[in-house]
C-alpha cells in the first residue's frame, strides 16, 4: 500500500483502477517550405476549422455544465483571435520560411511562458488555456483527431494535467475520479470537476507515474490522498465513506428545487445568510429559495474608506442578478461592537455591545446611510431586493428610517433615477424591546426577522463568546420563545411576515417549534439549507398546538 | 483624444471573460488606437493577451485613452461598459 498526498480540488471518494490519460504531447517537427501564400492559407483554414470546434464544444458544455463552465470556451475562442497571437505565428511563416505547425508550437510556447510567469495565481492558469487553443491548432494542422479517447470500463483517470478542452469531451460516465501530476485548484479543470461532481485530486507530484498503471486506486477528494493498493482495512473505510457520501448526496438531490413543506401542508421559505459575494456560488449550490440575511459590512471591513455608492451598487446588482428573481435581504450597515474600520473613527467605549452601533450609527450620521439606501435602491431595479435593518428598539428609530428611506426615493425620483417603488423593507427583531413592542413596529414594516445571536445576549445578558458563562447561556431559554412567539404573532396580526436568521434557525431541534410559531422562513448558512428542508419534509404528525400548549402553560405554571 | 480614469470595483479585476468582451468592443470602433494605462504600463485594448498580462486587480487605477475616429462614442460606450462590469 502506498499513499500519495496531493490537493483535494472536487470532493467526494472514488475506488477503481487507476488508467493514464495519454495527451499525446505533439512533437512537432520544424519544415522549411517552399510557399508561404499556401501555409498562410492553410493556418487561416486551421483558425476557422478551431473556432468551429471550439464553438461546438461552448454548446457541449453549455448543456453539461452550464453557463459558467461553458464561458471557458468563448474565452478560448476570443484568444484564438489576439492579434498578437495571430501576428506572431504569420511572421514566423513569413520571415522564417517555416511550417504553420512549428509557428504556432513556438507561438504557444512564448504566450503561456508569459502567462506562468505573471505574479497572480488567476493568470499563472491561464498558461493551460493557451496551450490548449495552441495544441488544437496543431492537431487540425497535421491532421489528426481533436476528439478524446474513450473507455470501455469505468477508470480514475490519471494525466500530467488535463486540458480544460479534454475534461468536457470525456465521457463522464467512464470516469469516477481525476487525479493529475500538476494542475491549480483554479484551472478550469477543477472547476469542471466540481460543478460535475467528480471527485478529483491535483498536484500529486512525479509519484504518480505510469508505473501505477492498472492498479487498484482509492481517491479521496476530501483530504486529497491517493492510495495505490490499498489493504482491505483501508479499502472498507473508504467504501463506507463513499457510501455515505453518495448517501447524502443523493438525498440533497431529491431536494433540490423541493418545497419545505410539512406532510401536513404547512410551508416554509428556506433561505440563506451570506457574508460576502464569495458565498454566492454555495447559496445556488445548494438551492436556496433566496438570502434572508445578507450581511453589507464587508463592504466596509475589507475597505479603508466609506465604500461609494458605486462600490456598493456593483456588489448588490451582482448578487440580485446572480439570485435571478429570487428575493435578497440586504441587511443595513451592522458595524460597531466587535465590527471596527478605523476610518469610522468610533469612539472607545466602556461598554460595545450596547454601544453606537448599526442603526445608532445610520441615524447619526445620516449621509452614510442615505449613501448605501440610493445604492440598494439603485440596484433593485435588477432583482428582487429587500432593506433590513438592524438593531432596532423603539418606534420612533423606524419611523426616523422610514422618513430618510423616503427622503432618499425623493432625492432618486427629481434626478429621475428608477428604482422599484413597492421595495420591501423589514426590520430585526434582535432586542428584548423590538420584540415587546412589535405589535407597533409590524404596522410600520413589511417583515421581521429574528436575529438570535444578539436577541439571545440581550436577554439573557449573558456574552456568548465567553465560555466560562457557557451553563448560564441557555440556547432555548423559554423566555426567548416567548419573544419569538410574540413577534410572530403580531407580525402575523397585521398580515406581515416574519422569518428566523440568526444561529437557531439552523437547529433542527428548534424547527417544530418554529412551524408551531407559524414562522414563515428560517435563514441559515448555505450548507444548512437542505438538511433544513429535509427536516421540514421529514415531519408528518402536526404536534403545533400540543407545542404552543406546553410553551403557555411553562410559562404561566 | 479622450480619456477617462477609472477604479476596478469588481473583486475579480479584468479577468480573462471581461477582458474578452473589452477587446470585442474595442474592435468595433473606427478610433485607431485605444490604449489602457496602468501605473505606467500601456495595453493595446484591442488585444486580449496584451490586456490581461497587465493582470489588472481589484483597486487598480486605469486610465483609457482613445485617439482618432468615433472617439466620444467609445469613450462613452468603453466608460458605460466600465462601471457597469468591473
Amino acid at each position: 500500500m502506498i499513499k500519495l498526498s496531493g490537493f483535494g480540488a472536487s470532493k467526494g471518494i472514488a475506488i477503481g483502477i487507476l488508467h493514464f490519460y495519454r495527451n499525446e504531447t505533439q512533437t512537432v517537427m520544424r519544415r522549411r517550405i517552399e510557399d508561404v501564400q499556401l501555409e498562410l492559407a492553410r493556418m487561416d483554414a486551421a483558425r476557422t476549422a478551431a473556432a468551429r470546434e471550439l464553438a461546438e464544444l461552448y454548446e457541449i458544455a453549455l448543456e453539461q455544465v452550464g453557463e459558467q463552465g461553458a464561458l471557458l470556451f468563448e474565452i478560448h475562442q476570443m484568444m484564438l483571435e489576439d492579434e498578437d497571437y495571430c501576428e506572431s505565428i504569420k511572421s514566423i511563416i513569413t520571415n522564417q520560411g517555416i511550417n504553420a505547425e512549428y509557428a504556432v508550437a513556438l507561438t504557444g510556447d512564448n504566450f503561456s511562458k508569459m502567462f506562468a510567469e505573471m505574479d497572480d495565481a488567476y493568470m499563472q492558469a491561464r498558461a493551460s488555456d493557451v496551450k490548449d487553443i495552441s495544441e488544437r491548432l496543431i492537431k487540425i494542422l497535421s491532421g489528426k483527431d481533436t476528439s478524446v479517447q474513450h473507455f470501455d470500463e469505468p477508470v480514475i483517470l490519471a494525466a500530467e494535467d488535463l486540458a480544460p478542452s479534454e475534461t468536457v469531451q470525456l465521457d463522464k460516465d467512464k470516469i469516477l475520479a481525476f487525479v493529475t501530476v500538476e494542475g491549480s485548484n483554479n484551472s478550469h479543470t477543477a472547476i469542471l470537476a466540481r460543478t460535475m461532481g467528480i471527485p478529483a485530486v491535483i498536484k500529486l507530484g512525479k509519484e504518480l507515474s505510469e508505473e501505477l498503471e492498472g492498479k487498484l486506486v482509492g481517491v479521496d477528494g476530501f483530504t486529497g490522498e491517493l492510495v495505490v493498493d490499498p489493504d482491505s482495512e483501508t479499502l472498507q473505510k473508504l467504501q463506507t465513506r463513499h457510501e455515505e457520501n453518495v448517501r447524502k448526496k443523493r438525498l440533497l438531490e431529491q431536494l433540490k428545487g423541493m418545497p419545505a413543506e410539512t406532510g401536513y401542508g404547512q410551508r416554509v421559505l428556506t433561505y440563506a445568510n451570506i457574508g460576502s459575494i464569495a458565498d454566492l456560488g454555495a447559496v445556488l449550490l445548494n438551492d436556496a429559495e433566496g438570502i434572508g440575511l445578507f450581511r453589507t459590512e464587508f463592504l466596509y471591513l475589507e475597505s479603508d474608506h466609506y465604500p461609494t455608492e458605486s462600490e456598493q451598487f456593483n456588489v448588490y446588482r451582482k448578487v440580485v442578478e446572480r439570485m435571478s428573481g429570487k428575493r435578497v435581504i440586504f441587511r443595513t450597515l451592522d458595524i460597531g461592537a466587535d465590527k471596527q474600520a478605523a476610518y469610522f473613527e468610533l469612539p472607545a467605549e466602556e461598554n460595545p455591545a450596547m454601544g453606537l452601533r448599526a442603526i445608532r450609527i445610520c441615524l447619526t450620521r445620516e449621509q452614510i446611510f442615505k449613501e448605501q439606501l440610493r445604492a440598494l435602491l439603485h440596484a433593485s431595479n435588477y432583482g428582487k431586493l429587500a432593506i433590513m435593518f438592524p438593531m432596532i428598539t423603539s418606534l420612533w428609530e423606524i419611523r426616523e428610517v422610514k422618513r430618510i428611506l423616503e427622503d432618499t426615493k425623493q432625492e432618486m425620483r427629481e434626478a429621475g433615477l428608477p428604482f422599484e417603488e413597492d421595495i420591501e423593507f423589514g426590520v430585526m427583531i434582535e432586542t428584548p424591546a423590538a420584540a415587546i413592542v412589535s405589535n407597533q413596529l409590524a404596522r410600520e414594516v413589511d417583515f421581521f426577522s429574528v436575529g438570535t445571536n444578539d436577541l439571545t445576549q440581550y436577554l439573557l445578558a449573558v456574552d456568548r463568546q465567553n465560555q466560562s458563562l457557557a451553563r448560564f447561556h441557555d440556547a432555548y431559554h423559554p423566555a426567548l420563545l416567548e419573544m419569538i412567539r410574540l413577534a410572530s404573532d403580531n407580525a402575523h396580526k397585521h398580515g406581515k411576515w416574519i422569518g428566523i436568521c440568526g444561529e437557531l434557525a439552523a437547529d433542527l431541534a428548534m424547527t417544530e417549534t418554529f412551524l408551531a410559531f407559524g414562522i414563515d422562513e428560517l435563514s441559515v448558512a448555505p450548507t444548512s439549507v437542505l438538511p433544513l428542508r429535509e427536516k421540514v419534509r421529514s415531519l408528518q404528525t402536526d404536534s403545533r398546538q400540543d407545542i404552543l400548549r406546553g410553551h403557555k402553560a411553562y410559562l404561566n405554571e | 483624444m479622450k480619456q477617462f480614469t477609472y477604479v476596478i470595483q469588481d473583486n475579480d479585476g479584468i479577468h480573462a471573460r471581461p477582458a474578452g468582451i473589452l477587446v470585442k468592443q474595442a474592435k468595433q470602433f473606427e478610433s485607431s488606437k485605444i490604449t489602457l494605462n496602468k501605473g505606467g504600463e500601456n495595453a493595446d485594448l484591442k488585444k486580449l493577451f496584451a490586456l490581461m498580462k497587465l493582470g489588472v486587480k481589484h483597486g487598480d487605477e486605469v486610465t483609457v485613452t482613445i485617439e482618432d475616429g468615433d472617439e466620444q462614442h467609445a469613450a462613452d460606450i468603453l466608460l458605460d461598459f466600465f462601471k457597469n462590469n468591473l
